[in-house]
């Protein structure tokens, strides 16, 4: 009962987001003085397996075909009975949408409290504690959650990896599920957005647009930027409901949370919505014609001109520069 | 189609920093000067609704536990032209946690009656739970999906009757699902809410409104009434995060895109 798992979808990582579930799993285990199990949904992945098994007390591999693509029915009856399983006092998630999508349901059905963007766990008197950004951003909530087990998805990003150990010490087991039965509704089609090259969670260098840009084609423009430097594009909230921009570059409290090297804001006001999005960037910078919009508070460094002046002449001056 | 939308209002979310406080003893934020507003993904959700009774027909009822002033909320989706509209009074606890207002939802919509689709916002603007969708599925034993930005009747006979089409990490997906179902809605270029019509924002305050009380529901009032037992909010702080932003120097335009540009690949090249 004092034992931790963590689900971690086999079609993701390793990457830093798991190595940060695993890394927060460890810590609250070692708090409760319990063991970690993580589990391993979907198909199998043998890279996933060794990062989980450096860090945890037994990895277990749920690969029954029936949650090699995810189903949202079949794939919460399998975490439920994993759960049922194992009896752990807290149960950690990343921050993907099937995750955030199960992680209340899966906690209604163990009986259990939920709460979800964790960015710190704590254990205080035998009782779990999340502390989450709440009010877009504008406010720190330390939440504690009464029943158990305490099911949390987590900012993964936002927890350290643990040092890796000598993997060998993990068991590894297959879990055979039964999820057959489940019904209810079916993923009938996939599509991917053109993401650019790698994911915009692990983008080194981003360049983000907002509705100060007036159309979709300066995004057009913006690319160019972006290719000069590495980046990846990405949009505001406004941006994306204008249509400029798909929904899958939407950054924010509702949208991608980021964490480039460089984080490049084109006539993005600065809303905390937004913010909450790029709290993990190292560098903010901003181009944007008001000198008291408060992105200008979250900066490094900026501009205060009209983006459309800016643009060409930066283009031209990095490819120059650059050399 | 029996469509239920469960509408929250909170305090406007778009009120600066500089204006934004809290009461820490209450753990929750003062109001001030701030206006109470429609949590925006229930409006993205209503207006998905709107445009699915425009397809399909059927009639959309507005739900909101709140206080006496979620009436104003109510007020505005009936301009947007809801059918009907229940508010379940909240007489009293700021910050019900989200299985307790599960629970009042699933009592009410019991209460409604018969329901095809209920549709709620992915989160809320305030305390962002985002988690009500998914309880209030359990409540009621029917399953869920989120992040849902349209919705199709299917044609056939299957009993796969709508089409919904999600948004995923990287894209999206389309899913075929019975009803009765509950779908989370999130944001999407095709759900914009619509401004309703003076005329008709008049008129919907002459428009019935139910008005329903917790000890009607049959529910354990008096566990809503402490808030609940699923969580407690045992902090609350507002972080202070000071950064000096530099802006670039120069005495024409090229001169500041020059710094700029040698800014930007100083930062990149260090990476
Ligand atoms: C519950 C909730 C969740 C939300 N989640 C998100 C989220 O995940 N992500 C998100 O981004 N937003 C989110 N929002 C919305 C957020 O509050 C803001 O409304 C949104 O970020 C504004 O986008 P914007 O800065 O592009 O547009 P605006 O606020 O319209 O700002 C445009 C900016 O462009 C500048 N500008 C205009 N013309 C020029 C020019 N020619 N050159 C240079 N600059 C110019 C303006 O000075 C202004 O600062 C959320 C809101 C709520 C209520
Ligand atoms: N008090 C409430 N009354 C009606 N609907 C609510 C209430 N609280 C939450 N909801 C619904 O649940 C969604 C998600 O809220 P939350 O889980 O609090 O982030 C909201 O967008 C609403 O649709």
């Amino acid at each position: 009962m004092s034992d931790v798992v963590v689900f971690l979808f086999s079609s993701s990582g390793p990457d830093r987001a798991t190595e940060g579930a695993l890394g927060a799993a460890r810590n609250l285990a070692d708090s409760l003085g319990g063991r970690v199990h993580a589990v391993l949904v979907g198909a199998s992945n043998e890279a996933l397996m060794r990062a989980s098994a450096a860090v945890a007390d037994a990895v277990l591999i749920a690969d029954d075909p029936a949650l090699a693509e995810y189903q949202p029915e079949a794939c919460l009856a399998a975490l439920v009975q994993i759960s049922r399983m194992i009896s752990p006092r807290a149960i950690l998630l990343g921050n993907d949408a099937y995750s955030q999508e199960l992680a209340p349901r899966l906690a209604h059905r163990l009986g259990g409290s939920a709460t979800g963007d964790a960015v710190e766990l704590a254990v205080d008197d035998g009782r779990i504690r999340a502390r989450r950004p709440v009010y877009g951003g504008k406010a720190v909530a330390v939440i504690e959650l009464l029943q158990s087990p305490a099911v949390v998805w987590l900012r993964a990003r936002a927890f350290a990896p643990a040092e890796a150990r000598d993997p060998s010490g993990a068991t590894v087991t297959r879990l055979a599920v039964d999820v057959a039965s489940a019904g209810g509704p079916r993923i009938i089609e996939r599509a991917v957005e053109d993401a650019g090259e790698s994911r915009l969670e692990d983008a080194r260098v981003i360049v983000s647009g907002g509705r100060g840009l007036g159309g979709p084609e300066p995004f057009r423009d913006l690319g160019e930027v972006a290719s000069l430097i590495g980046g990846q594009l990405a949009a505001s909230r406004a941006a994306c409901d204008a249509g400029w921009a798909p929904p899958s570059w939407q950054v924010g409290q509702t949208g991608k949370k980021v964490a480039p090297g460089l984080y490049l804001a084109v006539a993005i006001h600065g809303a905390s919505q937004h913010l909450a999005g790029i709290s993990d960037a190292k560098v903010i910078a901003a181009i944007n014609i008001d000198p008291d919009a408060p992105i200008f508070k979250h900066c490094s460094f900026g501009i205060v001109e009209d983006y459309r002046k800016v643009i060409p002449l930066l283009r031209t001056q990095l490819a120059a520069q650059k050399k | 189609m029996n469509i239920i939308v469960c509408l929250k209002q909170i305090l406007d979310p778009l009120i600066p920093v500089r204006d934004f406080r809290i009461d820490p003893e209450l753990r929750a934020a003062v109001q001030g000067s701030a206006s109470l507003v429609t949590n925006i993904f229930c409006e993205n959700a209503l207006e998905t609704a709107l445009q699915l009774r425009e397809r399909a027909g059927g009639k959309i009822t507005v739900l909101a536990f709140g206080a006496p002033s979620a009436e104003d909320s109510l007020r505005k989706a009936l301009a947007m032209k809801a059918d009907d509209a229940v508010l379940v009074v909240n007489d009293g606890n700021v910050h019900p946690d989200p299985m307790a207002v599960a629970r009042v939802l699933a009592a009410a919509i019991r209460k409604i009656g018969a329901f095809d689709l209920v549709m709620l916002g992915r989160e809320s603007g305030d305390w962002g739970a985002g988690q009500t969708g998914g309880l209030l599925a359990e409540e009621l034993g029917v399953a869920s999906v989120s992040f849902v930005d349209a919705i199709e009747v299917a044609d056939g006979e299957s009993h796969l009757k709508l089409h919904l089409k999600r948004q995923t990490d990287t894209g999206w997906e389309r899913v075929a699902a019975p009803t009765p179902l509950v779908v989370t809605v999130t944001n999407d270029e095709h759900n914009v809410p619509r401004i309703p019509k003076t005329r008709d924002v008049m008129m919907s305050y002459r428009q019935p409104l139910a008005k329903w009380t917790l000890d009607e529901l049959g529910i354990d009032a008096a566990a809503v009434r402490a808030g609940g037992d699923y969580y407690r909010v045992v902090d609350l702080s507002i972080p202070v995060r000071e950064t000096k932003c530099e802006l670039v120097s120069g005495d024409s335009l090229e001169d500041k895109v020059s710094d700029l540009a040698a800014r930007i690949l100083q930062v990149t090249r260090a990476m």
